[in-house]
C-alpha cells in the first residue's frame, strides 16, 4: 500500500475531498485562522498550555484499558478499549476544545461559538468558555434539545447560553448553519469553535490534530503493554473526530487495519440512516467536498440515528479520502445493533458506553470472534453513556418493566 | 467573451441613461412554479433592470429567515434545479434582452453536475452565477468552466474583503461585482450610506466592472440613496417577504411587482435628484 502524501494540499485539499467552500465574507477568517494555527502548531509555548490542559484538566493519558470479559464473551481478538470516557466532560470533544479555545485566546478573539448535536461538543465547548472566561453561545437542533436535556443543563451550569434552532429540520445539520451564519455576522470578536474532523479548512486538519493525541497514547500504551502495534482499530463515525484522532498516527502502519463504524439506522437499505460513505455521494456542504447524504436534486436529506451524535448527514473529509483510497474500512452499524453491544458493554464490563461508542462495540461483535487469540483490537470508547439514560430506556422500556 | 452579453449591454444602456440598476433578487418556485414564473415574467414591465432567481437549497446558510424560508416553500412545491432552468428557458421565450443570474450554492449544481448544468443553462439563457460558497480559491470549480460557457461568474466582495485580497477576489470576475454591504446574511441591517459610498469608491480602485449593492437594502428611500453611487441596487429579503405575506398567488405576484415598481421609480430618479445639490 503506498504511503498517503502529506495531507491536506495547500487549498485544504485531501484528494478531491475538504477544500474552502466557504462565503467570502468568512475567507479571510479562516485564512488568518490557518496561519495562527501553522505558527501555534510550532510554537513550543502553544505545545507546553496544551499539554498542561490535557494532563491536570482533561485527566489525559487516559488508560488503554483489556476488556477481559468482552474478550472471553467474543472469544477470539484481544480487545482492548481507550478509555476516551474517562476525560473530563465524558468524551474525546474535549480534547479539541481545549486545543481551539487557546488558539482563541492567542488571536485575541472575545466570544466563543459552537454547534451541537448530542451535546458532548456544546458541553465540551461550554466547559473551555468557562474555564478561560469567554461568554458563549452555542446552537442546538430544537429536536435534539428534547432528546438530550441533561446536557442542555449541564452547558447553562456552565454559563453558556444555549440557541434552539428551529429552522431546517432542527438537527446537527442546522445547528451548524445556524453556528455559520452567527459567525459571518460576529467576523471580528468571534471564535467558531468546530466539534469534528470537518468544515472549511484549515478544521478538518486542525482538529484531527488535537484529537491525534487518543491514537499516539494507544500506540506507547500498547506497546507498553504488548510490545507490538495493535492489529485492528475500531471506531465510531460521526463527523469522525474520535475515530480520525485514534487513526492518524497509524496511517502508514500498513499492517494496522482500521475500521470506522457509521450509523445505520433502521438499515442502509431503509433510507433512514446517518451512514454518508455507506449510503451518500460527494457533494460540497458547510465548507468542505465530502460525502453527503443527498436527493438527486442535491438537497440535503437527514440522518437518522438513535445517537444523537452521530445523527449528521456528512462526515469528514479526509474520511472520505481514505474512503476512496481504500485504506481505511466503512462500515456500519444498526440502531438495534449498536443497543445489543451497549447492554453487553454494560453487563460485562460494568463500563456505560456512548451511543456513539456502542456502534463501535457492534463491530467488535460481529469481527472479534472471527479473529484469533493473538489479534490486537482497539476500540475507541469515545464517551459515556450517562447522557444517553432517557434515550436507552425509552427504547429498551419494555423490557425493564 | 460572452455572446449572450445581456449584462454588459445592460449596463452599458444604463449608464447612457445615467441611472442604476434595480436588480431583484427571487427565489425560484416560490411560493409554487406556476406563480413563481408569473412573478418572474412581469419583473422587467415592473422596471427590474437584471433579474436574479435563487436556485432553492436545503442549507442556505448565508441567508437570512426570508430567504431560507422561501427556498423551503419551493423545495416543499417540488422545485429542482431543472424545473428552475425551464423557468428561465420560459421567460427567455417573451424577453431576450434582460440578463438573468442564477443565485445560490454549490451543491445542486455540483450534484447536477458542472458541465451538464453549464450547457444547461447557457441554452435556456442564463446570463450570470452567483454561487455563495465557492470563493476564488476554488475558481477552478465553476467559475472559469462558466467563462467557457459564455456565463459570467459574478464575485462578492464583503467588508472583511480587504485591499490586499481584492485583487484575487476581482481576478475571474465578469459581469458585476456584488458588494455586500454588510458581514452577515441576506436581510440583515443596512450600514449607513456614507460608510457603503467609501468602500464603493474603494472598490472602484480595483476593478472597472459594474458595482452592485446588496444585503439590507428594503426600502425605495434606500435604494435611491444607494443608487446615488453604485451601478445597481440588489433587494431581496423585501421582495422575498410580499410572498411569505401574501394571502393567495395574485397577492403574491401583486406585492412583488408593485414594490419592484416602487423601488424603480425611486431609483430611476435618484441622481436627477442629486444632481442639484452637488452643483
Amino acid at each position: 500500500m503506498n504511503q498517503p502524501a502529506i495531507q491536506p494540499d495547500i487549498n485544504g485539499l485531501f484528494g478531491q475531498f475538504g477544500g474552502r467552500f466557504v462565503a467570502e465574507t468568512l475567507m479571510p477568517l479562516i485564512l488568518e485562522l490557518q496561519a495562527e494555527y501553522d505558527t501555534a502548531k510550532d510554537d513550543p509555548e502553544f505545545q507546553r498550555q496544551l499539554a498542561y490542559f490535557q494532563s491536570d484538566y482533561v485527566g489525559r493519558p487516559n488508560p488503554l484499558y483489556f476488556a477481559e470479559r468482552l474478550t472471553e464473551h467474543f472469544g477470539g481478538a484481544k480487545i482492548y478499549l481507550k478509555r476516551e470516557e474517562l476525560n473530563h466532560t465524558g468524551a474525546h470533544k474535549i480534547n479539541n476544545c481545549i486545543g481551539q479555545v487557546l488558539l482563541a485566546k492567542r488571536m485575541g478573539k472575545k466570544r466563543i461559538i459552537a454547534e451541537t448535536g448530542a451535546g458532548m461538543h456544546g458541553v465540551a465547548t461550554a466547559t473551555v468558555a468557562a474555564r478561560f472566561g469567554l461568554p458563549c453561545v452555542i446552537y442546538m437542533g430544537s429536536t435534539d434539545i428534547e432528546r438530550q436535556q441533561p446536557n442542555v443543563f449541564r452547558m447553562k451550569l456552565l454559563g453558556a447560553e444555549v440557541i434552539p434552532v428551529t429552522s431546517g429540520t432542527g438537527t446537527l445539520k442546522d445547528a451548524m448553519n445556524e453556528a455559520l451564519r452567527d459567525w459571518v455576522t460576529n467576523v471580528d470578536d468571534t471564535f467558531y469553535i468546530i466539534g469534528t474532523v470537518a468544515g472549511p479548512h484549515p478544521y478538518p486538519a486542525m482538529v484531527r490534530d488535537f484529537q491525534a493525541v487518543i491514537g499516539h497514547e494507544t500506540r506507547a500504551q500498547m506497546q507498553e503493554k504488548e510490545g507490538r502495534l495493535p492489529d485492528s482499530l475500531v471506531a465510531c463515525i460521526g463527523g469522525g473526530s474520535n475515530a480520525m484522532g485514534l487513526f492518524h498516527p497509524f496511517l502508514n502502519d500498513a499492517s494496522v487495519e482500521m475500521i470506522g463504524v457509521e450509523a445505520g439506522g433502521k438499515g442502509v437499505e431503509s433510507g433512514q440512516h446517518a451512514a454518508s460513505l455507506n449510503g451518500g455521494a460527494p457533494g460540497v456542504l458547510h465548507g468542505n467536498r465530502t460525502y453527503l447524504l443527498q436527493d438527486e436534486d442535491g438537497q440535503i436529506i437527514d440522518a437518522h440515528s438513535i445517537s444523537a451524535g452521530l445523527d449528521y448527514p456528512g462526515i469528514g473529509p479526509e474520511h472520505a479520502w481514505l474512503h476512496e483510497q481504500g485504506r481505511v474500512e466503512y462500515v456500519s452499524a444498526t440502531d438495534d445493533e449498536a443497543l445489543e453491544a451497549f447492554q453487553t458493554c454494560c453487563r460485562l464490563e460494568g463500563i456505560i458506553p456512548a451511543l456513539e461508542s456502542a456502534h463501535a462495540l457492534a463491530e467488535v461483535a460481529k469481527r472479534a470472534p472471527k479473529l484469533p487469540s493473538d489479534h490486537l483490537m482497539v476500540v475507541n470508547l469515545s464517551g459515556r453513556g450517562d447522557k444517553d439514560m432517557m434515550s436507552v430506556a425509552h427504547y429498551l422500556g419494555e423490557k425493564f418493566k | 467573451m460572452n455572446p449572450n452579453a445581456r449584462l454588459a449591454a445592460r449596463f452599458a444602456a444604463l449608464k447612457t441613461e445615467n441611472r442604476p440598476a434595480l436588480v431583484s433578487y427571487v427565489t425560484a418556485g416560490d411560493p409554487d412554479m406556476a406563480t413563481s414564473q408569473r412573478i418572474l415574467d412581469g419583473l422587467p414591465a415592473a422596471g427590474v433592470d437584471v433579474i436574479e432567481l435563487g436556485m432553492p437549497f436545503s442549507d442556505p446558510m448565508a441567508d437570512g429567515p426570508a430567504i431560507q424560508k422561501a427556498a423551503l416553500r419551493a423545495l416543499k412545491e417540488g422545485q429542482t434545479q431543472a424545473k428552475t432552468l425551464e423557468m428561465v428557458r420560459a421567460f427567455r421565450e417573451k424577453d431576450t434582452t434582460t440578463p438573468i443570474v442564477l443565485m445560490g450554492y454549490y451543491n445542486p449544481i455540483y450534484r447536477y453536475g458542472v458541465d451538464r448544468f453549464l450547457t444547461d443553462a447557457a441554452r435556456a439563457g442564463v446570463d450570470g452565477l452567483i454561487v455563495v460558497d465557492i470563493p476564488p480559491e476554488h475558481d477552478d470549480e465553476l467559475c472559469q468552466p462558466a467563462a467557457q460557457h459564455g456565463i459570467d461568474f459574478i464575485r462578492l466582495a464583503t467588508p472583511t474583503t480587504d485591499t490586499k485580497r481584492l485583487p484575487k477576489v476581482l481576478g475571474n470576475a465578469s459581469g458585476f461585482v456584488y458588494y455586500v454591504s454588510v458581514a452577515g446574511v441576506t436581510g440583515g441591517s443596512a450600514p449607513t450610506p456614507e460608510k457603503l459610498e467609501r468602500s464603493v469608491s474603494n472598490l472602484r480602485e480595483h476593478t472597472k466592472l459594474p458595482i452592485a449593492v446588496g444585503f439590507g437594502i428594503r426600502t425605495p428611500e434606500q435604494a435611491a440613496i444607494i443608487g446615488r453611487f453604485s451601478d445597481a441596487v440588489v433587494v431581496g429579503s423585501a421582495l422575498v417577504d410580499c410572498i411569505e405575506h401574501a394571502a393567495t398567488p395574485d397577492e403574491a405576484v401583486k406585492g412583488v411587482h408593485d414594490l419592484a415598481r416602487d423601488l424603480a421609480e425611486s431609483i430611476r430618479e435618484c441622481r436627477e435628484v442629486s444632481e442639484p445639490q452637488v452643483s
